[in-house]
């Protein structure tokens, strides 16, 4: 039999990438080892290596061909006494071999102009933000080049802006966000560190307390509480402790929550712990223009700011305005969607739940206000609490922990501050209590759900 | 394996780290003499006048005093120049002192007053002044090392030719972030110097019962550090090693460690009763390395001062300190408005 050469995964959240190059072409003899293609990820350009010996009979997936399916036969080999001209029969018509899997890919050239961003979620209809002059020009933007060029444009204005992290310059960034950074700033500026979260978050509140405007990027938010000492002790309490004559104006930021498949040490959700913390600031952004405008005012901001991503969300794509200096407040929620029957107020990558189910809900006749809080310390309760004098309903969602969740946070203050306008108890979504499986059904099982969210607003509308 | 190890050339230890020799004590002018006993006679009456007012129930919480220490923020405070940065732990009241910082401001400080150097919301433990690059002032141990360090990330950063002095004792030399920092610093060429004041007990754990290794100058031994043990009771050695350091550091050569050799007459806080240690161990330091008193010795030795005129300086120093107690004994409590204020800017 023939063996299949399959689109390999090659990262926790990869569905697709680019098939950028074959370096064997068909016919020729392959040995396992032999580096036989480059496939670029929404992370990295990456080798494949044959892992069987024969002929390469016939290339599936020509070169240049962009979205491949994980999973879907990309080449058939040959192997000792095969047909090398019938091994490939028949083959690459058929579906791909993944289960689900979309319809093989077409080549680039069929492709628009525009170059699509890779492993690009599909695109999300977000209501007009008041922040944005009206008939500005958009850009589908990825979440992952917003952060990237927020970034860039602050090291260009101010040259006190650093960036400093594990794999930030040589590598271009664990998940890539510091793409292109160490080209055009220099390694004085964007400065690989250690693996020494505790030293180097010490290392960046010292600078900073030196008036330097550091951007510290945690290859995830769970290596952090290694240095959580320096973030709370050192970073957020300095300016009062002081009688307010130094404060530290620094950032740190990084992917924050679950990713996919990597289980309970790499799946946690801080928005609630430092949510708890006075004199930090935290953002959690979900779209890719409120995370530019957004990341923008972090790096201006002269207090500390917690700045929460999400891995999974680094690859969707949003409009981003077209301005020379797009910057957003800390400490405003947005409405994504308005609407009259219900509340929802997520944030972070638990707006992904809210905005399908929102689209359900309007199937049945509901009409539901989005709220994204974008900021979760200082909360914007005047944005929640006029949406529920408006609405009587309020469904709260996010991925992290049920007990003191920012959810939790949220119900409290409206039944203190709104009781009288509450036709129904407030009910908070959150990822489950217990640490995050590895399993993949127990992982889905973990994380908060659509359904979840349905059926929550359907117990506030009494439907 | 194991002979082929065996016939491997053993590295000399200076291939890895440079090998740097304690220098000779500094010698003093008269000047500098008459200098070094006026700061550190501050100190000490500062101190003991801190304690009195802790007694007296007027500074709560955690105070530790610096009685018997002296001569190592003295001798250090006499190589910076302007821009130089200090940081410190919790100990902190005679690197402020030695920081020029007013003693007015720290002693109203320690009573809570709003006349303090953090309008009274920070205590003993923190306090900072940017105006004379004091950074605190930091009550988790350890957690200034990282952050001084920082502070010479921004120099280097900067390419000012500061220096930043980064104090620790021999407990916070425990701490892991210490030889993250350490690590940093050394790649990077960092202008630090980790000034280890070793006062032989962290809280009251003796460094022999704490420590692996008790030599604390070859701390830095793995990041190629050097390192210099000093006698840290003697403010003309504790100079020219900070004379030697902050050369080495401005010179682009990277951190240094000093290891300062000296003692702690007090308890750890003033809660501390010292059982872990002997009546007698602490009258032989007194009586037989006092800092001042060695300084007080050769000025008179040398015939640079009378009793007299020493005696005035001593008149001088208890009027500065009986002021700043006054002051902070006076001084109104802050404005209830204050706690919500310095939060975020």
């Amino acid at each position: 039999m023939p063996i299949e050469i399959l689109m390999p995964a090659l990262s926790p959240t990869m569905e697709e990438g680019n098939l950028s190059k074959w370096l064997k072409n068909e016919g020729d003899k392959v040995v396992a080892g032999d580096v036989i293609a480059e496939i670029e990820t929404d992370k990295a350009t990456m080798e494949v290596e044959a892992v069987d010996e024969g002929t390469l009979a016939k290339i599936v997936v020509p070169a240049g061909t962009e979205g491949v399916k994980v999973n879907a036969v990309i080449a058939v080999l040959a192997v000792d006494g095969e047909d090398v001209d019938k091994a490939g029969e028949g083959i690459g018509e058929e579906e791909p071999k993944s289960q689900g899997a979309a319809p093989a890919p077409a080549p680039a050239a069929a492709k628009s102009e525009a170059p699509a961003p890779v492993a690009a979620a599909p695109k999300t209809e977000v209501a007009a933000d008041p922040d944005i002059p009206a008939g500005t020009e958009m850009v589908s933007t990825t979440v992952r080049e917003a952060l990237r060029d927020a970034m860039a444009e602050e090291m260009r204005r101010d040259g006190d802006v650093f960036v400093m992290g594990e794999e930030v310059a040589e590598y271009q960034g664990a998940y890539k966000i510091t793409q292109g950074l160490l080209q055009e700033f220099g390694p004085r500026r964007v400065v690989d560190t250690p693996i020494t979260e505790h030293g180097f978050a010490g290392v960046g509140v010292g600078a900073a307390m030196a008036g330097l405007k550091p951007i510290v990027e945690f290859m995830t938010f769970n290596f952090a509480m290694q240095a959580i000492d320096q973030i709370i002790n050192s970073a957020a309490k300095t300016l009062y402790m002081s009688g307010g004559q130094m404060g530290a104006p620094i950032v740190f930021r990084g992917p924050n929550g679950a990713a996919a498949r990597v289980a309970a040490q790499h799946s946690q959700c801080y928005a609630a712990w430092y949510s708890h913390i006075p004199g930090l600031k935290v953002v959690m952004p979900y779209t890719a223009a409120d995370a530019k405008g957004l990341l923008k005012a972090a790096i201006r901001d002269p207090n500390p700011v917690i700045f929460l991503e999400n891995e999974i969300l680094y690859g969707h794509s949003f409009d981003v305005p077209k301005l020379d200096d797009f910057v957003l407040p800390i400490g405003k929620a947005r409405i994504h969607k308005q609407g009259k029957d219900v509340t929802l107020v997520s944030f972070g990558i638990g707006m992904t739940y809210a905005v399908k189910a929102e689209a359900e809900l309007r199937g049945m006749g509901i009409d539901a206000e989005i709220i994204d809080l974008r900021t979760i310390r200082p909360l914007d309760f005047d944005t929640i609490i006029a949406s529920v004098k408006k609405t009587n309903r309020l469904v709260v969602v996010e991925e992290g922990f049920p007990q003191s969740s920012v959810g939790d946070h949220i119900a409290n203050q409206v039944s203190q501050r709104a009781f009288d306008f509450l036709d129904a108890p407030v009910i908070t979504i959150a990822g489950k209590d217990v640490p995050m499986p590895y399993a993949a059904n127990l992982e889905k099982l973990a994380l908060p759900n659509v359904g979840e969210v349905v059926e929550a607003v359907k117990a506030v509308t009494y439907r | 394996m194991a002979t082929a190890a065996k016939k491997a050339p053993a590295k000399s230890r200076s291939d890895k780290q440079p090998n740097l020799s304690a220098p000779k004590p500094a010698d003093f002018t008269k000047e500098e003499e008459l200098s070094a006993y006026r700061h550190m006679l501050l100190i000490r009456r500062f101190e003991e006048k801190a304690g009195q007012l802790y007694g007296m129930g007027f500074i709560g919480g955690f105070c530790h005093l610096y009685i018997g220490q002296e001569a190592v923020v003295t001798g250090m405070k006499m190589a910076l120049v302007e821009g130089d940065q200090m940081i410190t732990a919790y100990r902190d009241h005679g690197h402020m002192l030695a920081m020029d910082l007013s003693p007015r401001g720290v002693m109203a400080e320690l009573t809570g007053r709003r006349g303090g150097l953090s309008k009274g919301k920070g205590g003993s433990m923190h306090m900072f002044s940017k105006e004379k690059h004091f950074y605190g002032g930091h009550g988790i141990v350890g957690a200034q090392v990282s952050l001084g360090t920082g502070l010479a990330f921004a120099n280097r950063y900067r390419d000012n030719k500061n220096v930043s002095l980064t104090y620790f004792g021999d407990g916070a030399a425990n701490q892991g972030q210490v030889y993250e920092s350490f690590n940093m610093a050394s790649l990077w060429k960092l202008p630090v110097i980790y000034v280890i004041e070793n006062n032989r007990y962290a809280m009251g754990t003796s460094v022999s019962r704490s420590s692996a290794e008790t030599d604390f100058s070859h701390r830095g031994a793995s990041f190629k550090i050097p390192g210099i043990q000093v006698d840290g009771m003697d403010v003309r050695a504790v100079k020219s090693a900070a004379d030697l350091a902050t050369e080495w550091c401005r010179a682009g050569n990277g951190p240094l460690i000093l290891e300062m050799q000296t003692y702690r007459y007090r308890g750890h806080s003033m809660s501390d009763p010292a059982k872990y240690r002997s009546k007698e161990e602490v009258q032989k330091m007194r009586s037989e390395h006092d800092p001042i008193e060695q300084v007080r010795v050769r000025l008179l030795d040398k015939k640079w001062a009378s009793e007299d005129e020493l005696k005035t300086i001593d008149k001088e120093v208890r009027d500065i300190v009986a002021d700043a107690a006054e002051f902070a004994q006076n001084d109104a409590e802050p404005d209830p408005s204050e706690l919500w204020t310095d939060i975020v800017l």
